[in-house]
């Protein structure tokens, strides 16, 4: 039988600037908890496990199905969205802390705002003239579009620039998410017409080369990408793209 | 012209699309949002984009889904905008075909389409079961490339608190609010949209994202803003349990062939994959020949109602019915339908492939909203609505499917609409200073008086039992002596509101303080949407009273506009644009044309 109260504890900051401090909380056991739920009941009653009344805990989120990437945070030491991790999978005390790759703005939040930035630079999109309406888009077999669909579920969550040892403090690396999607709009039949300058934009410092090969990546990914193929594959093309630059003296 | 400056608050797909269309036509956009647009609730659409492509040689056509669409809503919806919807779906499903939406494919290499509620034709394009986020993703990459190009701005974690209105009655911008170090400016526009999502956390659990609170909405409300048809909701009927969301399992899972059944006997002991199908009650195929599993969501959502409470029917008694997807085989599953099963596997813990999942109706959307003019103008001059916060097109139940579509067409019609005013002159140029600081001084006043609130009451606590009225009382059937008694109760807690105790007094990233603002509009709201339904003396779409179980069209057939006074909100009515089909009785167990020779 387990325990009616779950013991939570939960790293806090007030402000960026802030030293951090752990908090710990005693929850009301209910039935389908997950990590948000234990923090709803803290905002609801926000006095912690020694009887302390403080302030209820910032956090991130909003579809709470796994589809929007907010509430991406550390459960128990491994990076996960709180919405799908289970209170009873969880051993416990549970542990509550923010992403450690990107900066703390309050509690559980951080800045990832540097993730937007990089899809600019690969210039993430398809070149489309107009949105007016100009007929149907190119057709694609069944199996392509399935290969792509499975790129194009990444939620800019962080996940696996959380995990990347070449994320640091002294690395100006990209990242797998920001490559794989590079790779989804090369293998587009419109979006191929930027390819070269993806492939540009991915040989710059911080670029594809920057990628350590650790693989850690694709272990954390919660829609399950294909992170360290899509890194193979553009490696590849990069790799043809400077050859070919070269040849033709460019 | 001149260059105009607009203000689009939301980035979901109807702010997104009218960002787009402002910007191409090289206009500068300021887009709020309070998250991150690429996580807006448009993720959260799941099963598909209705258009009559007519792909399997059914002979569907823009007319059929129109047709559908205004007898799905039973003629509550003007008529003229939901033509246009409906003729502008294919181009609108090939142009997001374009941007590289990466849609479900036949073996030709075509667009798939499938099978939704409501119709018997195959016109639902879809991109596994996670469509809204393919199509937001989408919109989100376009927006990114105008915002490179400069011409848009986007504010994220930034908070709508309230429109600017000059002396002549004109929105001359707004009032906004950073989420982190919770400054507040204003901003002054030509025109501004908002596209900011339905009410549904006023109902607390429901499918709904955790920022739907039509907070916005109910700011511009009580700014003079009418709201149209609040007291229509849709219930979903197919939601799974949970204890901070009941999340979503897509209209598209029956439209794959999924099949709602208890067991004939309520206290059967054997697993459910043994039960013989003798022993099944397929109540939607046995009460709605004609469509089955496939009617409406108000339809269905009261039929498990019925079968759960008032027949005590359900699974072991109790609030649930089956699902079930195992006669399907799994690799089918998983191409078409991936993305839901993994919900299901993940917050349940059980594989949908091989057990049928246990489902009940949940709230879902919103069909009433903001009134409008065709143009996407509110009754204020210079603002505009789009998405979940109009009323527009769905009278008085939504079809599946047609929420995306529904988003898009808003988008793009509300675009033009704002270029053609700010060309005109009305609103132009720059606002004295006067106007935007006086009401920017108001918003400022309300957050010093909500940062030194020291009352007993939590405010989130407040919020819950709010939700807990809304779903008891204001949801698939409604007594109008219960309604009464909840717009009391909800008089009760907006007394109770100003004892609240801010929980948190820092001045960063305190979402308390917003959330105690937020909390105000919804409960102001909460009245529109149960005086509605108290009035409203009928039975239509999603609102059903067994008291008055008939439509009642030489009664009734008006749309509902809600004015806010200080004392609450006061009810007009306007007659529904019927131009251009006349109203027919509405029923599912024999196909519509069988109905029509019937009615």
């Amino acid at each position: 039988m387990a325990e009616p109260q779950i013991r939570v504890r939960i790293k806090r900051r007030d402000r960026p600037e802030a030293s951090p401090r752990w908090e710990e909380f005693s929850v009301p056991r209910l039935p389908m908890m997950n990590v948000i739920s234990l923090l709803l009941e803290i905002q609801k009653r926000p006095v912690t496990a020694d009887g302390r009344p403080t302030s209820p805990v910032v956090w991130e989120s909003h579809c709470l199905e796994e589809v929007c990437g907010a509430c991406t945070m550390r459960v128990n030491g491994r990076v996960g969205q709180a919405c799908s991790s289970l209170v009873d999978k969880l051993a416990e005390p549970i542990t509550l802390e923010p992403m450690t790759k990107f900066p703390v703005v309050r509690d559980l939040v951080v800045d990832r705002r540097r993730m937007f930035e990089d899809l600019k630079k690969i210039k993430a999109w398809i070149p489309i003239q107009g949105t007016y309406d100009l007929g149907p888009g190119p057709r694609l077999s069944p199996a392509e579009q399935e290969a792509a669909y499975d790129l194009s579920r990444c939620m800019t969550c962080g996940c696996c620039l959380e995990v990347c040892p070449q994320i640091n403090a002294r690395s100006e690396f990209i990242g797998p998410a920001a490559i794989s999607q590079a790779r989804l709009f090369n293998v587009h039949p419109t979006g191929k017409n930027n390819a070269a300058e993806r492939l540009e934009a991915l040989m710059e410092p911080g670029g594809i080369s920057d990628c350590g090969n650790a693989q850690n990546c694709v272990e954390v990914c919660p829609k399950e990408i294909p992170l360290t193929t899509s890194i193979g594959e553009m490696g590849r093309q990069v790799t043809l793209h400077a050859l070919k630059s070269l040849l033709s003296g460019s | 012209m001149a260059k105009a400056r607009f203000i689009v608050v939301g980035g979901g797909l109807a702010g997104l699309m009218n960002t787009i269309r402002l910007a191409e036509a090289g206009h500068e956009v300021d887009l709020i949002s309070f998250v991150p647009v690429k996580r807006s609730h448009s993720v959260c659409a799941q099963g598909g984009i209705n258009g009559a492509v007519n792909v399997k040689g059914e002979g569907d056509s823009p007319h059929e889904h129109f047709d559908d669409s205004v007898y799905g809503g039973d003629f509550l919806a003007n008529q003229p905008p939901v033509k246009a919807m409906c003729d502008a779906a294919p181009g609108i499903i090939y142009l997001l075909d374009r941007m590289g939406v990466m849609f479900n494919r036949t073996p030709e290499g075509l667009l798939d389409f499938r099978r939704f509620g409501g119709t018997k034709h195959h016109r639902t394009a879809f991109a596994g079961a996670t469509t809204g986020q393919q199509i937001l993703y989408a919109l989100d990459e376009q927006v990114r490339r105008h915002e490179v190009a400069g011409l848009v701005r986007k504010f994220e974690f930034w908070e709508f608190l309230s429109a600017v209105i000059d002396g002549s009655g004109a929105c001359r911008g707004c009032i906004v609010m950073n989420q982190v170090d919770m400054s507040i400016h204003a901003m002054r526009a030509d025109a501004v949209m908002l596209a900011t999502g339905g009410p549904g956390v006023i109902y607390g659990r429901g499918t709904n994202s955790t920022t739907c609170t039509g907070t916005a909405a109910s700011a511009v409300y009580q700014q003079g803003a009418h709201y149209a048809n609040g007291e229509f909701v849709q219930v979903h009927p197919t939601a799974i349990p949970g204890s901070d969301k009941l999340r979503l399992m897509s209209e598209s899972a029956r439209g794959e062939g999924g099949r709602v059944w208890v067991p004939k006997d309520p206290h059967d002991k054997r697993s459910p994959t043994s039960i013989p199908e003798s022993d099944r009650w397929h109540f939607l195929e046995d009460w709605y020949t004609a469509y089955g599993n496939l009617v409406p969501r108000d339809i269905a959502s009261r039929a498990i109602h019925k079968v759960c409470r008032d027949l005590g029917k359900g699974i072991g008694g109790g609030e649930m019915v089956y699902l079930d997807l195992t006669h399907i085989p799994a690799q089918e599953l998983d191409r078409k339908l991936g993305g839901i099963l993994e919900i299901y596997d993940k917050f349940v813990g059980v594989d949908p492939r091989k057990e049928p999942m246990k489902i009940y109706p949940a709230y879902h959307y919103s069909m009433g909203g903001l009134w409008i003019d065709f143009g996407h103008m509110t009754n204020i001059p210079g603002l505009f609505a789009a998405g979940e916060c109009d009323y527009q097109y769905h009278g008085a139940n939504r079809l599946g499917a047609n929420s995306l579509l529904s988003c898009i067409v808003g988008g793009e019609v509300g675009a033009a609409s704002m270029i053609r005013y700010a060309a005109g002159g009305e609103g132009k140029g720059e606002p004295p200073e006067g106007v935007l600081q006086a009401e920017k001084r108001r918003q400022e006043k309300l957050f010093d008086r909500i940062q030194v609130m020291d009352g007993p009451e939590n405010p989130y606590a407040l919020g819950e039992e709010l939700a807990s009225i809304m779903r008891s009382d204001v949801s698939i059937v409604r007594e109008n002596t219960k309604l009464a008694a909840a717009d009391a109760r909800i008089r009760g807690l907006i007394e109770r509101w100003e004892r609240i105790g801010l929980p948190d007094k820092g001045r960063w990233m305190n979402q308390a303080s917003s959330y105690v603002n937020q909390l105000w509009n919804m409960l102001q709201l909460a009245r529109v949407i149960v005086q509605g339904a108290l009035a409203r003396d009928e039975s239509r779409g999603a609102h059903f009273k067994p008291e008055f179980p008939e439509r009642n069209d030489p009664g009734w057939l008006k749309t509902t506009k809600a004015r806010h006074t200080p004392e609450g909100p006061v009810l007009e009515y306007e007659p529904v644009d019927i131009s251009l089909i006349p109203p027919r009785v509405r029923k599912y167990d024999v196909d519509k044309k069988e109905a029509a020779a019937t009615s």
